[in-house]
């Protein structure tokens, strides 16, 4: 059976890649920095579970002194100009969109037929991991194709990735760095404390007020730890059940849904979700590293002031 | 009595991201002084960083794709996504947007989260897109204008994403719901949860869609 961690096999050999992309970048400066960087992050995917935690532990701090230090640079210029980048568009058209495109349908078609036909039970992919792994064919039919149609340089798949992931740079990792800070917070009691801090400051009576308080409660809690899961079990339990739902009598199913979408809102408003907040920024070049979270506070606080009026009026009035 | 010693890595994490420290520095100085304050033996914590990162590799897995889109960049991807979008007389940003987040919300409310996202469609596709598309409208952009539809452009994925997956029964955030919420004796179907992200999801689509045809407005004003 296939499962996630042929895909961490995979996953390690594209970012070795990256290393060998990095280091025969020689427009960056820093271009061993970065190699060593892919090299560690190879290292976790290909042996992260013989390392140990503290193995992996080293590991990360090895990660962080390396970005901590400025050893990581980027590449100036790009392989191709621009001119000759519109030339070879004209030359391939529309056939450009094609390789891109079979990731995307490679994940859909495959997902519905290991869900909805009899392949489910063949067990050829772990169930849980169906859409992924199939990214992971896709990306691999998908180079095949680029190589069949576009005949760029052996080597142009290691030297492009390599330049992009530099592009990203630390900013790659970051996401998974704050899941983990995510574990270590949960295990010093954070959640606890604030979850004490909130039912302390619970105002008894107004259905109105605890409502604002727990769809507050979601989203700067979420804020603080960058996704509203770990947010979630602890705003329920300092005041989405004992006060919204047993004491005021709501209905649990929008407390709960609404609940957890009122934090979503705190999602696109803080740094700590990188991934969907710092890394786009990265990837898209912008100047300014909050531009994107900027872009969505304004979509962010007219939705949350809906949330809340969904959560008091379908919770408690319907 | 409340312990807020752990709350002092919070702080830092504030000050780390407001000062722009390295966020990664940032982020394992706070995970390292909250498990201190937490009463946590420097080994122990250091272990339960490294036992969190393994765990979640899969976070760091979708820049599989990175080698494609480059290997296609190289080639013209995104000159091509120009010129397919400046072909169409009709595209304004606002709605090209707006049709790619209506598609993102409907994709993942079927439980495909990762056709689609950052890496995969913002930077090669959506992005070029909407560039061409506000270049057709309003002529050659400044720098600002440029910034402001790259920015729009990775904001409407985010939420076609966000407000769209917890509709999909299976999606991880509405499974967490229901075993929350279980723990205090409520059980509620994945159905009866993800039916109400619907109105949510609704609102979020006319807000930032609103927010995208104002953005169009813009444009066109300053022509």
């Amino acid at each position: 059976m296939i499962t996630v961690h042929w895909l961490y096999i995979f996953a390690g050999a594209v970012f070795a890649g990256f290393a060998i992309g990095s280091a025969r970048d020689l427009t960056n400066r820093k271009r061993w920095g970065n190699a060593a960087f892919w090299l560690l992050l190879t290292a976790s995917f290909w042996f992260g579970d013989l390392l140990g935690d503290i193995g992996n532990g080293v590991l990360v701090l090895a990660l962080v002194a390396l970005a901590g230090m400025h050893l990581l640079g980027r590449s100036v210029g790009q392989s191709t100009t621009n001119e000759e980048r519109q030339r070879s568009s004209e030359r391939f058209g529309n056939k450009l969109f094609l390789p891109a495109l079979i990731i995307p349908f490679t994940a859909f078609a495959g997902t519905l037929l290991f869900t909805y036909t009899p392949l489910k039970d063949s067990g050829l992919i772990e169930a849980k991991s169906v859409t992924l792994v199939l990214l992971g064919v896709g990306v691999i039919i998908a180079l095949i194709a680029c190589y069949a149609w576009l005949r760029p340089p052996p080597i142009a798949a290691v030297d492009e990735g390599g330049r992009l992931a530099d592009s990203i740079g630390w900013a790659l990792v970051l996401p998974q760095m704050l899941a983990s800070l995510g574990a270590v917070f949960a295990a010093a009691g954070v959640g606890d404390t604030i979850g004490a801090i909130a039912s302390d400051i619970i105002p008894h009576g107004s259905i109105f007020l605890a409502v604002l308080l727990y769809a507050l409660g979601m989203v700067i809690f979420t804020m603080i730890m960058g996704n509203a899961f770990a947010a979630f079990p602890v705003m329920a339990a300092a005041i989405g059940i004992p006060i919204l739902v047993h004491q005021d009598g709501g209905n649990p199913a929008v407390i709960g849904a609404v609940g957890m979408l009122s934090g979503f809102c705190g999602t696109l408003m803080t740094p700590m979700a990188a991934n969907f907040n710092i890394v786009p920024a990265a990837l898209l070049e912008l100047k300014d590293q909050y531009g994107v979270i900027r872009a969505q506070v304004p979509t962010a606080i007219p939705l949350l002031i809906a949330n809340i009026l969904i959560l008091y009026i379908a919770g408690f009035h319907l | 009595m409340i312990d807020y010693w752990p709350l002092l890595g919070i702080a830092l994490v504030v000050l780390g991201f407001a000062l722009r420290f390295n966020p990664l520095l940032v982020v394992a100085v706070a995970a390292i002084v909250t498990g201190l304050l937490g009463g946590m033996p420097f080994m122990k914590v250091l272990a339960a960083l490294g036992h969190g990162f393994n765990q979640n590799r899969i976070v760091t897995m979708i820049y599989i794709v990175l080698p494609v889109i480059g290997v296609l960049e190289r080639d013209g991807l995104q000159q091509q996504a120009r010129t397919l979008i400046s072909g169409m007389k009709r595209a304004t940003v606002g709605r090209l947007l707006i049709v790619y987040m209506g598609f993102r919300q409907i994709f993942a409310a079927l439980g495909l989260t990762t056709v689609a996202g950052q890496a995969q469609t913002v930077r090669p596709l959506v992005a070029p897109m909407a560039l061409a598309a506000a270049e057709k409208e309003h002529g050659e952009l400044d720098e600002e204008t440029s910034e402001r539809v790259k920015e729009m452009s990775a904001a409407t994925d985010n939420v076609g994403l966000f407000f769209g997956e917890d509709i999909f029964l299976a999606v991880s955030s509405i499974l967490l719901i229901q075993g929350a919420l279980a723990a205090f004796g409520i059980q509620l179907t994945p159905f009866q949860l993800s039916v109400w992200a619907i109105p949510t999801a609704i609102c979020a689509f006319l807000i930032h869609g609103a927010r995208l045809l104002l953005l169009d407005r813009k444009l066109r004003r300053g022509r």
